[in-house]
């Protein structure tokens, strides 16, 4: 069991990275990559995020809408409790631990709909997942996610001094760079056969 | 906003003004992971084409009612509820592309750019604006995941929506993961030089995020 458990871990963080081969949370990762400050603060954000969230609806999932027949309601169920636990993090956050707050809470309001914080939970719900292997699922593909976005960040930082034709300024010439990097990302494929 | 709406220019700018995956980049994910083949791209855009007339729809009818304050989550329960038909409808009648991109007909639901026109449009607008307003937004989506589709099986596969054409393969690399982003990239730089080039406008450097 513990095998399949770490077979998802891995296979969650580079094999079918969020970023470069599932496509998902593009918004986020060509948006907070033009700086390495961002980037890290968005990745403890989102992998803590998805930690929590995921376990939160799995519990959900597996002991109220399963036994109740909910199932085919899991996209209203798992985007209002996402919302609704990333609102209170927010207000807890705010009288808790101010300094952290005020480091971490702009990422927290973009994060409520952000497509990857709600494909972690669908996917765990597709596959019937048990609770430690959502949790392998989340965490990797948290983690998955931070390195994407570092190895964005520290290029995009060298892509400043770089001379960019003029219609490829911006998102194109970022676009390219990470069809590069999921090229490399193309090497992992064969390290695990699930 | 009075009587006085031009239909026109909302349907101008939906599809070409403010063309939600090349104009604004948002909704970026599909617009990337469905399109390896044009029959995947365009049944997803008929999806986020129907959410957003739908939603918009909605939240027009429903703007008196709802408080400013719980605004954002109600749009967010109306698109849930909007893309939860959409995903129980394709997953009965379009059985075998629903298996290929199921998750991501899902994931319509953190579209930024239904949310934002909710927000932006629907909520300040009657019903037949709001309605024309989201089916030009959706066709814009869609004839953007079209015209990748097309771009992306062509050169990847030599063929269109699954009929051969080419007779050969010339760059399988563009079915694959990376060959959406190459294909992403080349297009948006394309369309700023044709921007810059026939209409004088800014292109380049563009793109918030």
């Amino acid at each position: 069991m513990w095998e399949h458990v770490l077979t998802i871990f891995i296979a969650s963080a580079l094999i079918n990275n969020f970023v470069f081969s599932r496509y998902l949370g593009l918004c986020i990762f060509f948006g907070v990559t033009k700086k390495m400050e961002t980037s890290i603060g968005m990745s403890f954000t989102f992998t803590a995020v998805m930690l929590i969230g995921a376990a939160l609806n799995w519990v959900i999932y597996e002991y109220v809408m399963i036994p109740f027949h909910l199932g085919f309601l899991k996209i209203v169920i798992f985007i209002g409790v996402v919302a609704a636990f990333v609102q209170a993090a927010d207000t807890i956050m705010k009288k808790v631990t101010p300094a952290l707050y005020y480091k971490l809470g702009i990422y927290l309001a973009l994060i409520v709909t952000n497509c990857i914080i709600l494909a972690v939970p669908l996917i765990n719900a597709e596959e019937h997942y048990s609770l430690f292997e959502s949790m392998a699922l989340a965490l990797g593909s948290g983690l998955g996610f931070s390195l994407a976005l570092i190895i964005m960040a520290s290029i995009r930082e060298k892509l400043e001094l770089a001379d960019v034709p003029k219609s490829f300024q911006g998102l194109p010439i970022s676009f390219v760079l990470t069809g590069l990097i999921a090229l490399a990302f193309l090497g992992f494929s064969g390290m695990i056969t699930l | 906003m009075s009587n006085e709406v031009n239909y026109g220019s909302i349907i101008k700018n939906g599809i070409f003004g403010e063309n939600p995956v090349f104009r604004l980049a948002l909704s970026l994910c599909p617009a990337v992971a469905v399109t390896s083949g044009v029959k995947n791209g365009f049944l997803m855009g008929v999806a986020v084409f129907f959410v957003m007339i739908m939603v918009n729809a909605t939240v027009s009818l429903l703007r008196k009612f709802i408080n400013p304050k719980v605004r954002i989550p109600s749009y967010m329960f109306i698109i849930a509820t909007w893309v939860t038909v959409t995903d129980l409808v394709m997953a009965a009648y379009a059985r075998d592309v629903y298996k290929q991109m199921g998750l991501y007909i899902m994931l319509i639901v953190a579209f930024a750019i239904v949310l934002s026109r909710a927000e932006m449009f629907a909520s300040k607008n009657k019903l037949l604006p709001a309605i024309v307003d989201g089916a030009a937004m959706g066709m814009g989506f869609l004839l953007a995941l079209v015209l990748l589709g097309i771009f992306r099986e062509l050169l990847g596969k030599g063929s269109l929506w699954g009929y051969q054409i080419l007779g050969s393969k010339p760059l399988l690399i563009m079915i694959l993961p990376t060959g959406g982003f190459f294909a992403m990239g080349l297009m948006m730089g394309w369309l700023n030089w044709i921007d810059r080039k026939f209409f004088g406008g800014t292109g380049g450097g563009g793109g918030a995020h």
